[in-house]
């Protein structure tokens, strides 16, 4: 049976996921950068190693109120298409393996934009996982509502 | 097989370097045609080719090599003389071994390529009868054969890696005379008897014949070897490499600051110095990686002369070329964007700068024209220069062209300066080339060598004297990953302004020096000039803060001058450009972001775009509607200039059909409008304070002053605090506003003033006034 590695973390109280190989690193940063005249997605831009990281804000991408971006913030870095970018999330959860037969996609009930993010559910044990489309999750010129 | 591999890669990057260098020393054996230096080591040169390919097995490479060689060798040994068509025989040659190389680098075949027609024109060369030697004139075979054998008397130089070694050593003969330890006349003599067919080498000849002594000969011969030394220690890096060095240095640079910083606060004297000795290494060695990506121009100059030659040639000109400075380094990748527009700057000058021999002789020139390439550090940026002495450009035709191409109007023709007409070469589609040639004058390529320059962060301009040539100039940064900048506070914020840009800064005290508003449009006086201003937090849409205590930075950018408006100019420093997100290309207004000193990300302000932004363009189209608005035709205009608040507010008077005095009390209000009764009317007011947004003290008097408008049987009344004066404006003192309402800002009588958007004024007095035009209104509200 098929497994995949998935990431997870937590923003709003709710589990996300991606797949493992899509994540750089893992990191909390306190000092951003923010981008004037940049969609309100972008949390700002931080230092990696000499390296300038943009920060995509998740909680806005999912139509929620923007990170207070005030002390340390959890960075997921995705290695992204050429260039790394991070989403800033609440809480870093546990790297779990999942089935792929415990996958389902997303529920009907599921709307907003969370919906366009998410690629489907996973069952785990007492709590749902949605699965997050990582390309969706850091185009920030999405049109958020 | 994957050792090959990397031998066949070496071999190709090597012989790539060698055809440049052979290019350039046929071209240099045009002009000086008895030079043997130069001979011999385009021979060194094709022979090391043709022994590797031999190697390899490239056979049909090793042909053409091979009867390139045999014709070198009728040269070097006087056989045959140097004439222009030998040499273009010959670079037709190292053309052929080009397209060779090309293919085995494509797909590992040289199979594909044509090398018999190109051999049967050597071979006609080689045959053709000339006057200095009519007799000896062997069999082409037989004649091959000979140089191979005499590199073979000296197995050292026919190893093809230690080849351009001997380039660089001095000649032993040259050592022994310079030490005094042998005659010139002696060795000039073993080197005559090396040319004869003497097989041994020039040491041995002197030492034998008792010319030399023995000690002096061995000791010439060590101070031949660490030349050779220098030359095998060199060796190639991968760009990429040096590139991740480059961060990696940056990084360092940083924790190095973070480090003294926190050291200092320790107060601990010999960690101090350690510090110091660590912040020393730092800066030092930050300056050694960046030397290893400086190249110098000479590199991309290099392929130029073969393409004024061949250019010249098949236009029937003759250009001298002469280079200036090719030393001057600049950074790799900087070199790399700046060989095309280079190479059709020169392009440009030999076709279109240099005139015909005929032409030149009967304007009192030699019939050679001359392109200088020079290259020079000037203020942290590199000048790169292409002149010719050629026929200059045609001020008048390029004004002419551009009226045409409507790129300019007929009256901003006289009031522009000479510089700023040749200038409009660099617009798109732009050509005056009376003919079109294939080499250029299609009306491309100016403005891609503008954009290109552009791109890298420099400039091009051109200054022409008629009859005398023409200049065209290319200033580059030194490095495209590390810039002079200007570091400014804008709100809590720390942002970076690139210090080309900077032409100076002006300390806004409140008092002496300040920013005046026109209609909330903020500008300020330079030097009798008004100056636009751009607010930084304003464009970048932060909250706008005071205008006090600013600075103002003047900024020039796309040949346009504005002050750009910030609360701290904080210091100067290189800091490394790194490059931004995609995902923020299209705001447009960074040029890429830095990490400064404290490990931050500091945003790059792109200066020009800040500009454009700002509404700072010149838009001819809307300042023409403006104008017709405000009047008839043309000549000077005629305003009303009125106080509103503490502002000027000028009216066009050809619009204005009364000025009247109303008792406050006969404003009565008619819904949410103000109207007064006037000439059995209800006329409309509208107060321009409000409209502008002046909220100054309302005048407490019993009347108000008006103008009143009117058109097709309405009118409407403007509410002003007083009529000032009516004055007569030209237009050229305008500049846009950048506020609905207005139309422009001008200088009248010294003072800033506004001239109003009567159509607009209108429209908030009676929104029905044009009803009949109403769409139109729509449209262009």
């Amino acid at each position: 049976m098929a497994s995949r590695q998935f990431a997870t973390f937590e923003v709003d109280g709710q589990l996300f996921g991606v797949e493992v190989h899509t994540v750089q690193e893992v990191l909390s940063y306190n000092e951003y950068t923010p981008v004037p005249l940049a969609p309100p997605a972008v949390g700002g831009l931080f230092n990696l190693r000499g390296q300038v990281i943009a920060a995509v804000d998740l909680r806005v991408q999912l139509g929620l109120a923007r990170q207070a971006l005030q002390g340390p913030v959890m960075n997921v870095i995705l290695r992204g298409d050429g260039e790394p970018v991070s989403l800033l999330v609440d809480k870093i959860g546990e790297v779990v393996d999942l089935d792929d037969d415990t996958f389902e996609p997303p529920p009907d009930t599921l709307s907003g934009p969370t919906r366009e993010l998410v690629v489907g559910t996973f069952k785990l044990d007492g709590r749902l996982m949605l699965a997050l489309d990582v390309n969706q999750a850091v185009d920030t010129y999405r049109a958020t509502h | 097989m994957e050792d090959l591999g990397e031998i066949v890669g070496e071999f190709l990057m090597e012989s790539h370097e060698n055809l440049d260098q052979i290019d350039r020393d046929l071209v240099s054996l045009e002009q000086e045609p008895d030079s043997r230096d130069l001979i011999s080591r385009i021979f060194r040169a094709i022979h090391t080719i043709k022994g590797t390919s031999g190697f390899l097995a490239f056979s049909r490479l090793e042909k053409l090599a091979h009867a390139g060689e045999s014709l070198l060798s009728r040269l070097r040994d006087g056989v045959q003389p140097v004439s222009p068509e030998t040499i273009t025989v010959l670079l037709l040659c190292i053309d052929g071994v080009r397209s060779i190389l090309a293919s085995i680098e494509e797909n590992g075949s040289e199979a594909e390529v044509d090398i018999e027609s190109v051999i049967v024109k050597i071979q006609a060369q080689m045959n053709a009868p000339s006057d200095s030697a009519p007799a000896a004139a062997p069999a082409p075979a037989a004649e091959a054969e000979a140089p191979v054998s005499v590199e073979q008397e000296t197995p050292a130089a026919a190893r093809p890696v230690a080849e351009p070694v001997t380039d660089q050593r001095q000649p032993l003969g040259q050592i022994l005379v310079d030490a005094g330890a042998a005659q010139p006349s002696d060795v000039a003599s073993a080197l005559q008897q090396q040319i004869e067919g003497d097989e041994r080498k020039l040491g041995t000849i002197l030492l034998e014949e008792g010319k030399a002594q023995p000690a002096a000969v061995s000791e010439a011969l060590q101070s031949q070897s660490p030349k050779r030394s220098i030359a095998d220690s060199a060796i190639r890096v991968d760009v990429d490499l040096l590139d991740t060095l480059m961060n990696m240095v940056g990084e360092l640079v940083l924790a190095r600051n973070q480090l003294v910083r926190g050291v200092m606060e320790t107060g601990d004297s010999g960690l101090v110095r350690s510090a110091q000795r660590l912040g020393m290494i730092t800066s030092e060695l930050q300056e050694g990686i960046m030397k290893t990506r400086m190249q110098p121009i000479e590199h991309i100059w290099s392929k130029l002369p073969r393409v004024i030659r061949d250019l010249s040639n098949s236009l029937g000109k003759q250009v001298a070329l002469v280079m200036e400075g090719k030393e001057t380094e600049l950074d790799r990748s900087l070199l790399e964007a700046v060989k095309d527009p280079l190479t059709h700057l020169v392009r440009n000058a030999v076709d279109h700068g240099i005139e015909d021999p005929e032409q030149r002789i009967a304007s009192g020139k030699g019939p050679e024209g001359t392109l200088t390439l020079r290259a020079y550090h000037e203020g942290g940026h590199v000048a790169v220069e292409v002149a010719d002495d050629g026929a200059g450009l045609n001020v008048e035709r390029i004004a002419q062209k551009a009226v045409e191409n409507g790129l300019l109007r007929p009256e901003q023709i006289p009031n522009m300066d000479r510089r700023d007409i040749m200038a409009m070469v660099f617009q798109p589609g732009f050509s005056t080339a009376s003919k079109v040639t294939n080499v250029s004058g299609r009306g491309v390529g100016m403005d891609v060598v503008k954009t290109n320059i552009e791109n890298i962060g420099g400039a091009v301009s051109v200054d022409s004297t008629p009859g005398e040539g023409t200049v065209w100039r290319l200033t580059i940064p030194l490095t495209l990953a590390i810039i002079q900048a200007l570091t400014v506070d804008c709100g809590d914020q720390r942002y970076v302004v690139p210090q080309v840009a900077v032409l100076e800064l002006v300390f806004i005290d409140g008092n002496t020096t300040k920013v005046e508003y026109a209609s909330g449009a903020p500008v300020y006086r330079l030097r009798g000039k008004l100056l636009p201003l751009v607010r930084l937090d304003r464009a970048l849409g932060l909250e706008v803060g005071g205008d006090q205590g600013v600075y103002i930075m003047v900024l020039q950018a796309d040949g346009r001058r504005f002050g750009l408006v910030v609360d701290r100019v904080l210091n100067t420093e290189e800091v490394v450009v790194k490059a931004l997100n995609t995902r923020f290309k299209d705001i447009g207004l960074y040029a890429g972001a830095t990490i400064l000193g404290d490990g931050k990300v500091g945003l790059i302000l792109d200066v020009s775009s800040l500009a454009r932004r700002s509404h700072l363009a010149v838009d001819s189209e809307r300042e023409n509607v403006a104008e017709k608005r405000g009047q008839g035709g043309g000549g000077t205009e005629r305003l009303l200039v009125t106080a509103v608040g503490e502002r000027r507010v000028a009216i066009p008077l050809d619009t204005v059909t009364r000025l009247e005095e109303f008792p406050r009390d006969r404003i009565e209000h008619a819904g949410s409008r103000e109207v007064v009764q006037y000439r059995g009317q209800i006329l409309p007011l509208v107060r321009l304070s409000h409209l502008l947004g002046a909220y100054g003290e309302e005048l407490e008097g019993d009347t108000v002053s008006v103008v009143v408008y009117s058109e097709g049987g309405k009118s409407v009344a403007l509410v002003v605090d007083r009529i000032v004066d009516i004055a007569e404006n030209s237009t050229t003192a305008r500049r846009d506003a950048e506020e609905d309402g207005l139309v422009g800002t001008a200088v009248i009588q010294q003072r800033v003033t506004e001239l109003l958007d009567v159509r607009r004024a209108i429209l908030a007095a009676d929104p029905n006034f044009y009803s009949d035009s109403m769409d139109e209104m729509m449209v262009e509200v």
